[in-house]
């Protein structure tokens, strides 16, 4: 409750001083969707760091990870923002899921248990965002309810919201089908493993920090 | 024409549970009950949803358990709702007043225990359960 009034009274002083210092744009999404490849090749690009490590095993992300003061310069706009690249969520773990991908019982018990705390960490961390960039599995099913709730939730706490539909490069990759499942919401689609179609999401995120 | 093998859909146990049952409860209260009869390997029908900040907390508190009690993985859910997409802009006004003064009760949620439901697939028509 307190997070919640501290965010609210925050937002006010905001808007009154017109000050858009110290954005906090949070990454978003269901496990393996790309969210840490893509705040990656943002960070990368503009810092010169990557903010974390990815895998095909899922929940590769188990902690919220940061880069501060990313600043992206974009036909001559300049957004200066903190990149919260956030565990992706699930409602269900089992730590069998992860010996398929080779890891041994021990290795695969613990990574579980990092995961649901991670998951709940990302939850948490909700309430401080002030856009979120969804990113979401072009080749999967959007009506997942995962993908619902996170949106869900950012619509009732009034955070902008930018759908990324990542991996176009896939062959099942559907934009429109997750255009028609979020019909409310910018998509912009991009495969942040071939950094193709940067220039329509870095156009989409400067739209997206217009609105905070 | 082979025979069916039923026998692992022996004992399944659904609770379809009113709107009115959760209704004047807390959210607290709301994700405890639905917990405890997941937990007792019940897949519940809510006649009804979430609101977004409960289907959170549904989803938090059920990552604490799994960390926390043996064999429980997690949950599947899914929410089935009017598709009000081509509706006139009357139907879709009378939809969102009878929404807010009796609850959102024309929606149905779903929610099972992920040992039971494999998964489950939906579209905004339909929801398919796929039993584990």
């Amino acid at each position: 409750m307190i997070r919640i009034i501290r965010n609210f009274s925050r937002r006010i002083i905001a808007s009154l001083f017109n000050r858009k210092e110290n954005i906090k744009i949070g990454f978003y999404g269901p496990p393996n969707s790309g969210k840490t490849t893509l705040a990656n090749l943002i960070c990368r690009d503009w810092t010169g760091q990557e903010i974390g490590t990815t895998s095909n095993v899922p929940h590769e992300t188990r902690e919220v990870q940061f880069k501060e003061k990313v600043e992206i310069t974009h036909k001559g706009k300049v957004l200066t923002f903190k990149i919260v690249d956030t565990p992706g969520i699930a409602t269900k773990i089992d730590y069998e899921d992860f010996l398929r991908f080779g890891l041994k019982k021990n290795e695969a018990k613990k990574r579980a248990k990092e995961a649901t705390q991670g998951i709940i960490e990302s939850i948490k961390w909700l309430n401080d965002m002030d856009a979120v960039v969804v990113v979401l599995d072009s080749a999967e099913n959007p009506y997942s309810q995962v993908n619902i709730t996170i949106i869900g939730n950012l619509v009732a706490r009034k955070i902008p919201v930018l759908v990324v539909a990542n991996k176009i490069d896939l062959k099942k990759s559907n934009i429109k089908r997750l255009q028609a499942a979020f019909p409310e919401y910018e998509v912009v689609g991009i495969s942040a493993r071939d950094s193709s179609n940067m220039d329509e999401f870095y156009e989409s995120l400067f739209r997206l920090a217009k609105k905070i | 024409m082979g025979k069916i093998d039923n026998s692992k859909i022996k004992g399944l146990r659904i609770h379809v549970m009113p709107y009115s049952e959760v209704k004047d409860m807390g959210i607290s209260e709301r994700v405890r009950k639905i917990l405890s009869l997941i937990l007792g390997n019940k897949i519940v029908i809510l006649h009804g949803r979430l609101r977004p900040e409960e289907e959170a907390r549904l989803i938090e508190d059920t990552m604490a358990m799994v960390d926390h009690i043996k064999n429980f993985k997690g949950i599947e859910l899914a929410v089935i709702e009017p598709d009000m997409r081509g509706e006139s802009m009357f139907m879709k006004m009378k939809y969102g007043i009878a929404k807010s003064l009796v609850g959102d009760s024309s929606a149905l949620t779903v929610i099972g225990p992920a040992s039971i439901i494999k998964e489950i697939k939906k579209d905004p028509r339909k929801i398919e359960l796929l039993l584990s």
